[in-house]
Formats: C-alpha cells, sequence, structure tokens
C-alpha cells in the first residue's frame, strides 16, 4: 500500500509566511493527484513537504502506513521531477538514471536491467550516452522521468514538469505521463498551472487558495459542482459569468425561480445558448466582441446594455455584428448558486 | 570603405604588436644574455645573437650554482618553489571550496558572521600582517620548514569568494534531486559539486600557482638556510651590488628558469582556464 495521507499539514517559512494553512488530504494507492491553484497558493510547498524537501511545521504526513515527518527526503521512497528536471550537467544520461541506484547500493546488473529498461519506455535509449545539455527540453524532460521511474518508488511527485515545453510537446508528453502511470500504476502528485492538464490527468482534482484546499474530486465534479465561487471561477476556460444579484435584480437578467438574499449567480459560457424561448435563466446582452478560435466562438457581451460582462460559447463561426442584441437562455441544472458572504454554494 | 577596414584591422594589430615587443624583447635579452659567458656581458657590448655558451651556463645554474652569493644550485631552489607553489595553490583551493560550500549550503549559527570574517581578511594579506604572522610562525617553531612558508600563505579569502559566487548560481533543484538520490551532503560535493566547479579550480589554480610562486617578501623572511630558498629570492640574490661580482650569465639563466613552470601551468591550463572564467558547465 502506498497511500498517501495528509492531515492538518501546515507549512510557516521562517519569518512568518503561513504558505500551507492545514491542509487534509487523502491520496489512494496508484491514485493520479492533481494540485491546481493561482501562482503563490501553497502547491510547491505542499508537494515539497511530502518529498521532504521542506520541514513540516504542523500536522502530519504519511506514505503507506508510516508517517514521514520525521524521514529524510532518500528514505521516503518517492521521486520527483521538478520543472528545470535538475538533471546533473556532467554525468551522461545513463549515470542520470543511474546515480540513485548507485547510492542505494542496487548490484550493477539490476542497475543495468532498471536503467535500459526505463530508457526502452521512455525512448531515451540513443541518448544514454550523452550529457544533458546535449538533448531537446522533451529528450531531458523524459530523461527526468526516467530518473524517477528506475527507483521504483512508491509515489511520483512532479512539480509543473511540462511548463517549459512547447504547447503541442505538452500535450504529447502529458498523455506519455498518464498512460505510464497508469501502466506502473504508482500513486502521483502533480502541481501544475495548465487547466486541461489538470483536468485530463487527474483521478483527484485538489483545488488550492491561500495555503488551502478549495476543494478536492473528481474533476468532473468539479466543474460540474463547484463548491465555492472560488473554484467556478478556477476550473474552466473560459472562466464562469459570475454575476452578483442584488435583491432588486439584474436589469436584462430573468430567472424562472427567482433567488432572495446577496446571491452570486455562476453558468458556464458554454452551457448559454442563443434562443428566444424561456429558460430558468434568461439574459438580454449586447454584444461588444467576438473571438473565433475555430469549431467554436465567444461572444462578450454587456448584460442588459451597460451591465457586467457576460461571456457566451456558441458552435460554429456564425458571428452575430457588434452592437446586436442577443437574448441568451440556460438550464436550471447548469444554474450555481453561491453565497455572496461566504463564497459558499447554495443550491 | 574596404581600405577603412583594412585600417581598422591593422591599428589592433599594430598595438598589440608593439605590446608583444615591449612585453618579449626584455625576456629575449635575458635568454641571449644567458648564453654568453660573463666577460662579452660585462664589457658591455653583447650581440644581440644567442652566444656558444648555452648549455655550459644552463647547466652550471641548475646544477652547481653561483659561486658566492647563492651558495645552492637553482635545481633546489625551483623544487623549493615548485613544493611552495603547489602546496598554496592546492591549499588555497582546498580550504576555499570547502569553505564556500560551508557557506552556501548549512545553516549554521552565525554563517553571515563567517562570511563577513573571511571576507574581511582580503583587507589582511601578508604583508600588512606580517609581524604578528612572523611570530605565530617562529612560536611554532616553523622556521625554515615548507610548514612555515606555506600555511600563513594558504587562508584565501578570494578563492572562497569565487567558489560561493559559482556555488550560488549551481540551481537549487539539484541539491534536492541529491538529496531524494540519496546522496549526502559530502557525496553531493564530491559527485555533483566538483565536477561542476572543475572549471572554475582550474582558473584558481594558474592564478594561486602563480602567486605562490611568486612569493618574495615571506620566503625571505621565513628562510635561512640555503638549500630552503626559492628562486625568486636567488634572482634578487645573485644581482650583489658591486656589478661586477654579479654572474649575469647565471642570474639570466634563473630568471629564464624562474618562468618556466608559471609559462608551463598556463599554457596546460589555458583552454580550462579560459573556459573557466567565461562558461561554466550547468
Ligand atoms: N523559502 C521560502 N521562504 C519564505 N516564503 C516562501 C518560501 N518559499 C515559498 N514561500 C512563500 O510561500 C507561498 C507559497 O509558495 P509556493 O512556492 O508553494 O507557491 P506555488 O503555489 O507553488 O506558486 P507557483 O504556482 O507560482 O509555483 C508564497 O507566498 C511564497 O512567497
Ligand atoms: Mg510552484
Amino acid at each position: 500500500m502506498s497511500d498517501v495521507r495528509l492531515q492538518s499539514v501546515r507549512k510557516v517559512y521562517a519569518g512568518g509566511v503561513e504558505a500551507v494553512k492545514g491542509v487534509s488530504l487523502e491520496i489512494a494507492d496508484g491514485q493520479f493527484c492533481v494540485l491546481v491553484g493561482p501562482s503563490g497558493c501553497g502547491k510547491s510547498t505542499l508537494l515539497r513537504m511530502v518529498a521532504g524537501l521542506e520541514t513540516i511545521s504542523g500536522g502530519t504526513c504519511s506514505i503507506g502506513d508510516r508517517e514521514v515527518n520525521e524521514i529524510e527526503p532518500a528514505d521516503r521512497d518517492i521521486a520527483m521531477v521538478f520543472q528545470n528536471y535538475a538533471l546533473y550537467p556532467h554525468m551522461s544520461v545513463y549515470d542520470n538514471m543511474a546515480y540513485g541506484l548507485r547510492n542505494r547500493g542496487t548490484p550493477k546488473d539490476e542497475i543495468d536491467r532498471r536503467v535500459r529498461e526505463a530508457a526502452r519506455i521512455l525512448e531515451v535509449e540513443p541518448f544514454l550516452e550523452r550529457k544533458p545539455r546535449a538533448l531537446s527540453g522533451g529528450q531531458r524532460q523524459r530523461v527526468a522521468m526516467g530518473r524517477a521511474i528506475v527507483r521504483k518508488p512508491k509515489v511520483f511527485l512532479f512539480d509543473e514538469p511540462l511548463s517549459n515545453l512547447d504547447a503541442k510537446l505538452r500535450i504529447q508528453m502529458r498523455v506519455e505521463i498518464k498512460k505510464l502511470q497508469r501502466a506502473l500504476g504508482t500513486t502521483s502528485i502533480y502541481v501544475t498551472h495548465d487547466q486541461l492538464e489538470a483536468m485530463t490527468l487527474a483521478d483527484q482534482l485538489v483545488v488550492m487558495n491561500k495555503g488551502q484546499v478549495e476543494q478536492a474530486g473528481a474533476p468532473i465534479t468539479l466543474y460540474e459542482r463547484p463548491m465555492t465561487i472560488f473554484v467556478a471561477g478556477f476550473i474552466g476556460a473560459p472562466p464562469m459569468n459570475l454575476l452578483d444579484l442584488p435583491a432588486s435584480g439584474l436589469p436584462g437578467l430573468s430567472l424562472a425561480s427567482p433567488v432572495s438574499g446577496p446571491v452570486t449567480l455562476g453558468v458556464r459560457p458554454e452551457h448559454l445558448e442563443l434562443s428566444t424561448e424561456g429558460g430558468a435563466l434568461a439574459v438580454e446582452v449586447q454584444v461588444t466582441a467576438v473571438e473565433a478560435v475555430g469549431a467554436e466562438s465567444y461572444i462578450y457581451g454587456a448584460l442588459g446594455g451597460q451591465g457586467p460582462e457576460i461571456i457566451v460559447r456558441i458552435p460554429g463561426r456564425d458571428l452575430p455584428a457588434i452592437g446586436a442584441s442577443l437574448r441568451a437562455i440556460a438550464r436550471s441544472e447548469n444554474l450555481h448558486f453561491f453565497s455572496r458572504e461566504t463564497g459558499i454554494r447554495l443550491n | 570603405m574596404v581600405q577603412r577596414r583594412r585600417l581598422l584591422d591593422f591599428l589592433p594589430h599594430l598595438i598589440l604588436l608593439i605590446g608583444v615587443a615591449v612585453v618579449a624583447f626584455p625576456v629575449y635579452v635575458a635568454f641571449i644574455a644567458s648564453t654568453w659567458d660573463a666577460a662579452t656581458i660585462s664589457n658591455g657590448s653583447m650581440p644581440l645573437r644567442p652566444g656558444p655558451h648555452f648549455a655550459e651556463n644552463y647547466y652550471r645554474t641548475i646544477f652547481i650554482g653561483t659561486s658566492s652569493s647563492t651558495r645552492e644550485p637553482v635545481g633546489t631552489m625551483m623544487l623549493n618553489s615548485l613544493i611552495m607553489a603547489l602546496t598554496i595553490a592546492i591549499g588555497k583551493i582546498a580550504i576555499s571550496l570547502i569553505s564556500a560550500f560551508a557557506v552556501v549550503y548549512f545553516r549554521f549559527p552565525f554563517r553571515m558572521t563567517a562570511f563577513w570574517i573571511i571576507f574581511v581578511t582580503l583587507m589582511l594579506p601578508v604583508e600588512v600582517r606580517i609581524f604578528p604572522t612572523y611570530k605565530i610562525v617562529a612560536d611554532l617553531k616553523l622556521l625554515d620548514t615548507f610548514a612555515g612558508l606555506t600555511i600563513p600563505l594558504i587562508a584565501s579569502a578570494t578563492a572562497t569568494l569565487l567558489f560561493r559566487q559559482f556555488f550560488m548560481t549551481v540551481p537549487d533543484e539539484l541539491v534536492e534531486a541529491s538529496k531524494i538520490d540519496g546522496a549526502g551532503p559530502m557525496k553531493f560535493f564530491v559527485d555533483t559539486l566538483l565536477p561542476l566547479s572543475i572549471t572554475s579550480v582550474a582558473a584558481m589554480f594558474v592564478i594561486q600557482f602563480i602567486y605562490g610562486w611568486n612569493q618574495y617578501l615571506w620566503p625571505l623572511l621565513i628562510t635561512t638556510k640555503d638549500n630552503m630558498q626559492t628562486i625568486v629570492i636567488a634572482i634578487k640574490k645573485m644581482i650583489v651590488t658591486q656589478d661586477a661580482l654579479t654572474e649575469w650569465q647565471l642570474a639570466m639563466a634563473t630568471a629564464i628558469l624562474a618562468m618556466l613552470p608559471p609559462v608551463f601551468v598556463v599554457v596546460v591550463m589555458q583552454r580550462l582556464f579560459v573556459k573557466g572564467l567565461v562558461e561554466t558547465e550547468k
């Protein structure tokens, strides 16, 4: 068993910055957990505490059935892939992968077998004798992955491993990481900025904000039922339309079943459709800008002519003229209501 | 345009050639002087072409020495100088590497204080603290020993600072990857940091070897026995005040011999040296 359990884990840096404020998480054996959140929310800090590169200021972290708070990184049975790869520049690719095994006194033939196997899986066999500087970014990335998998650790830790690659390579590596993780069945924690990476890789998606977990769960759950305004605004691109509803209502907006109290209404651009019929929600917008991104287009409009901005996604490239007035509706299951004071979901 | 180009190309070369001549001509004269006999040199009409006494003069210099002033063959002195320069260079590099490693990678109490103390010693070269240092060496009965000759010169802030600057450019992730790979601090030092520093070490070695080889004041104070003399001191001693007594051909041969090891070190280390100054293997 190699599940990872965090119980009210806190991190206070020297100088008093509280980077992680009591995070509790359970990552099951073999699960792929992705941490997302805005810059500075403590993702890396949390990951590094699991790795043992930062001390844990409070709470406990366990890997398998062992509490690891006081255990050295080398003895935690984890492997980490860094954003800048952190390959040893003076060692060949082979030595880079073999180094950790050698330090552990693994027999030579076993090292050789594992390194060649990893090189085969990651398709870096032709480069085994090269130095990292003679590799492309994508190849370095693979070597860094190879260094992690040869050790057969209980947990993989990734800190934005793909952010230095170009968009195309990023998608390719993303797919490969997922395949590899499935094949090896190794528990993984993955930090990223990239929405798409987060949604596609995660078994468990964890949205962090200001050192705390906002919501954790299956990616589709977070998409369909965000529990806080923050998660609603963070997951999805373009972001969910969030409208503060005053008790008097907003001009240009009509709800089939009116709500009371200070409430924020959320509806995703992809759940709004242009229609003249009635719906649980109907909005009148005046088009201010349009964006065609290929198969679909986004319409930016002002609610009721001069109200807050609303984004509507429409299929195809049949774009309305700027200044035109449109009417869009949404179904009731696609409406999200949040308390404006606490930010918590109401429906 | 082409004309101008030519001129612009030519001018720097001319300046460089003049510079080379200014530096090389005295060396050439010294070499020529070391191949004639004493009489030719002292009557003031030494020709500018090599003389017939090359082998004889160099043999006398290396294996016999001057008859009066130094009383010791220059071979011995070269060996002394070599031991001194190597010990100083290697000692300085070893100590500086370790102290820079400590200052950069360990969080111990008064770390910055330690760093500043090292830094301040930049203002205290041997010449400034020569009396107390001499007293200590004398009290420790290290006069006329290689230990006395080298140890006070080994402590070095310059090299420590250089290595500290270099270590600070090594990405933190390499330390972290090493930790995860099960390498302790010393293993990280030996397996990763040293190989990465190799060009800086080479550059430092060249600089410090020459520094050690050229030491004059300190060996002059510390050594009294003839067989502990260094070659730089010997050159000075050979040139006696009554000009007529100076065996110029031997003094010049000694000067030429004194130049050879530093030149050798520079030539051999040149590629690494330049690399160490302009780039790092990262
Ligand atoms: N060594 C440190 N000392 C003090 N504060 C730190 C240290 N490292 C990080 N912090 C602070 O802790 C907070 C969280 O940092 P962390 O690196 O975990 O953010 P992150 O979520 O990974 O951000 P990013 O997405 O930009 O990488 C930040 O406010 C940061 O300034
Ligand atoms: Mg980070």
